[in-house]
């Protein structure tokens, strides 16, 4: 089998198309947890509850969280090396810049939604 | 750095997507620009500035006597959707190449960005405002 062994150019995208995927299907998922909201309190209100305040659904909060920062921040890269002449050439340090970007945003958010899991009420 | 790649001469041809698939690459790169500030500001109301520990229908209910913020959050669904959606159908067009399967792949992809945006746009707009 003829394997394309890429360099940072091809991850970016394999990472952008998986991230936007697990971003895309979150949204059905909540689109439809939210319509629940017209049927009244207690049915929404359970639903949030068994849903999403347990530990596993927090850690897929997370995770869900790395897969939109990271698009987003590839997404702009993407859109510096569309619109700025020359980029092209720096692609690499814009990956590197991506990536500085997704730490900033990422790592604070991250601290903040794990922390519920480790220090009791 | 990279070398400059040699100019090429390339002869102008019309590319098969047409005028839909240039749209489409605008689309993706306009909405993404507004979904930066839609989707992180969304994020970091709802799970930063508060968490899933406090958003319950009271939550919602306060959120959206608002129309300011109902519109707001029909924005988020509606850019986040076609543009989830729309990288959904690039998708469908690399991997599916049998045009029965494409049919298929296609259609259910337009039918769930409808479902969805109905539903959404729905209960944004039909949950009553609880206050003056």
């Amino acid at each position: 089998m003829v394997s394309y062994r890429g360099r940072e150019g091809y991850w970016a995208w394999v990472l952008h198309r998986l991230s936007g995927l697990g971003v895309l299907l979150f949204l059905a998922l909540h689109i439809l947890d939210t319509m629940l909201v017209g049927f009244g309190p207690e049915i929404y209100n359970h639903t949030i509850e068994t849903l999403y305040r347990n530990p596993v659904a927090r850690l897929g909060e997370v995770v869900l969280i790395a897969a939109l920062v990271y698009h987003t921040a590839n997404g702009l890269r993407l859109i510096a090396i569309d619109f700025w002449e020359g980029a092209v050439f720096r692609q690499r340090q814009l990956w590197y810049a991506a990536w500085a970007v997704f730490l900033v945003l990422f790592l604070p958010a991250a601290f903040v939604m794990l922390r519920p899991l480790f220090v009791r009420a | 750095m990279a070398s400059p790649a040699p100019a090429l001469r390339v002869r102008a041809v019309r590319p098969l997507g047409g005028d839909f698939e240039r749209w489409s690459w605008y689309f993706f790169r306009i909405s993404g620009l507004l979904l930066v500030f839609l989707a992180l500001g969304h994020v970091w109301i709802m799970h930063l500035i508060n968490s899933v520990d406090v958003i319950d229908y009271a939550f919602v209910a306060e959120r959206w006597r608002s129309v300011g913020w109902r519109f707001y959050d029909w924005l988020l669904l509606s850019l986040a959707l076609s543009h989830g959606m729309n990288g959904l159908r690039v998708i469908v067009d690399d991997y599916v190449h049998s045009r029965a399967w494409r049919v298929v792949c296609l259609s259910t992809t337009g039918l769930l960005f409808g479902a969805l945006l109905l539903i959404g746009t729905v209960t944004i707009v039909t949950f009553p405002r609880t206050g003056p």
